[in-house]
């Protein structure tokens, strides 16, 4: 299954997007992605740029209403259509009544991953607001899919092991609160064996941990600095299709070659979507061409999981605890409640590593011999790995160049 | 000649109110630093009241919004006008770079009515780090009331 990122803010337009990805030559799941006003409860922002036509970058669901978002989904929704929120709100409690009375099937986010990276809201009042969430869909006749989010923590640079920990403790915390229909997720990285063995260890965690709950696997394509040119962005959409057939990922999230430069067009989407299908189509065909590293990221995601879940009775107050010790610290995040002593780097073969481990249990090598803090261009650097290895091609013109060629001379046939 | 110790420069960076994007803030936070400047980062996210609170108690050389979610000509917008209204930030430089809409290259068009409206410097993401690096060295030789006063502080 593929999905896009798609939010307009209004109805029309939203309607024609979901419809468009519907139509598409792909198995397909809608997507509505809120707006920034929504994702921070500020409706009455929303509603003001209803009103006078401004621009929003997503639906803003509150502000339209249940009704309003229920009539939509009825209208292109159904089983062989589901369609997700997509919010990103760490305090989501009145978009989940919105949600739950416009009869949403499904949405995304956790307690860690819509609270450390996009809020200023204590961690503890996130766990406290997830959790209120969750039993409110629980209760429901049939309870929507939760996603967590927790293996795309900002996006780049956040090693696999801690991505791998995060999606699982999040799943235990919708188990804890009393959801069975879960989905946990990992963000294609910057290594594709790394990533074949981050998704591995996912998988092999989850199956351990997750044993009664109907679960599966979500691949994000590459979140961070993207390709600038329209070859280099096809080509990581298709490593990361690539990545997820042979990881068995049952869902993938596509990005466009629009998203480096701005918000892209439902047509940018349903090229997208219809560009991952065929590749996956291909890859199913063949045999596998990359093969797992063996980094032991399984082992550090177990024990990153099983020494938070040891620091209280529950899972939530267990992620508030550690936290606050920097047990668990997510790379460069400047939220007030993550510790940001924890450093990753881009290794020379394109592994993502640990430099700095922080107080977290974890082996960190200091960042490759070199201790010396990373520097503004040094971090960009590291940013735009993915963006040079795929764009490197095309900015060199190399393959224009095989294609300018003129014929080889012809051999005489006498 | 004897050589003068400069203060470090002070600046305060901060995203909006509805942004999320965090790498930006980071990647400013350093470039600063790099300069010697003392970095007050706020983060993402951010309501205008702590902008202003925070611009009050440190009293930065320079205010520097990043934004890129495309919520910045209205975010933006809203928090210089408040800053302005402030009596006593009336004087503050403040500047505001990223992704200023929803529109890529069109954006631009947003950058007059952000300036009018009371921003020192307007930075659409086009334009790349050279033209924020050149407003940085203008701090250089502008004149700070601190060592104007003539007051030994």
């Amino acid at each position: 299954m593929v999905q896009p990122r798609m939010g307009f803010a209004d109805l029309p337009t939203m309607r024609e997007g979901l419809l468009g990805v519907r139509a598409a030559d792909a198995a397909a799941v809608g997507t509505i992605t809120l707006d920034s006003y929504t994702r921070v409860n500020d409706h009455d922002s929303a509603r003001a740029a209803l009103r006078t036509g401004a621009e929003l970058n997503g639906f803003p669901l509150v502000a339209h209403g249940s009704d309003t978002t229920r009539q939509l989904l009825d209208s292109v929704s159904g089983d062989a259509f589901p369609v997700q929120i997509r919010h990103g709100s760490a305090l989501p409690y009145p978009l989940f009544r919105a949600m739950v009375e416009a009869g949403v099937d499904a949405t995304e986010g956790g307690p860690v991953s819509y609270c450390l990276p996009y809020s200023r809201a204590p961690i503890s009042e996130a766990v406290k607001a997830w959790a209120q969430c969750c039993e409110l869909i629980a209760e429901q006749p049939e309870p929507m899919h939760l996603e967590s989010f927790g293996g795309c923590m900002l996006g780049q640079l956040c090693p696999p092991s801690l991505l791998v920990a995060l999606s699982v403790l999040e799943a235990l915390f919708f188990r804890e609160h009393g959801l069975h229909d879960i989905s946990l997720s990992y963000a294609q990285q910057t290594h594709p064996g790394q990533d074949l063995e981050a998704i591995a260890a996912l998988r092999r965690l989850a199956g351990e941990r997750l044993a009664a709950a109907d679960w599966h696997v979500v691949l994000y394509t590459f979140m961070g600095v993207f390709p600038r040119t329209p070859v280099g962005s096809f080509r990581i959409l298709e490593e990361s299709v690539r990545l997820a057939v042979r990881s068995g990922s049952e869902r993938l999230i596509v990005k466009t070659p629009a998203e480096a430069h701005r918000i892209p067009t439902i047509a940018e989407n349903v090229d997208a979507l219809e560009f991952a299908d065929s590749i996956a189509r291909d890859e199913a065909s063949r045999v596998p061409e990359v093969g797992a590293t063996d980094s032991g990221i399984y082992e550090e995601a177990r024990l990153l999981v099983d020494s938070t879940l040891e620091l209280a009775p529950t899972v939530g107050q267990a992620l508030v605890e550690a936290f606050a010790r920097g047990h668990l610290d997510v790379p460069y995040c400047l939220h007030q409640d993550n510790a940001n002593r924890s450093r990753a780097y881009v290794d020379a073969g394109g592994m993502l590593r640990w430099a700095e481990a922080g107080r977290m249990p974890l082996r960190a090598d200091g960042g490759g011999g070199s201790r010396r803090p990373v520097s503004a261009k040094g971090l960009l650097t590291m940013l735009g790995f993915n963006e040079r290895r795929f764009d490197r091609e095309q900015l060199t013109h190399a393959h224009l160049r095989g294609l300018q060629y003129s014929h080889p001379p012809r051999r005489s046939l006498t | 000649m004897s050589q003068v110790m400069l203060p470090a420069k002070k600046f305060v960076v901060s995203s909006v109110s509805s942004d999320a994007h965090m790498w930006n803030l980071v990647f400013l936070q350093l470039l600063l630093e790099e300069q010697g400047a003392d970095v007050t980062n706020l983060g993402a996210c951010v309501p205008d009241d702590l902008i202003i609170e925070e611009c009050r108690r440190s009293r930065p050389d320079a205010l520097v919004i990043s934004t890129v979610n495309g919520h910045g000509h209205l975010d933006g917008l809203r928090l210089i006008r408040r800053i302005r209204s402030e009596p006593d930030l009336a004087d503050l430089r403040v500047v505001i770079g990223g992704k200023l809409g929803v529109r890529g290259a069109e954006n631009i068009v947003f950058a007059e009515e952000l300036a009018l409206s009371g921003f020192d410097a307007v930075f659409e993401a086009d334009a790349g780090i050279d033209s924020f690096q050149e407003f940085l060295a203008t701090l250089d030789s502008a004149e700070r009331p601190a060592l104007t006063s003539g007051a030994a502080a």
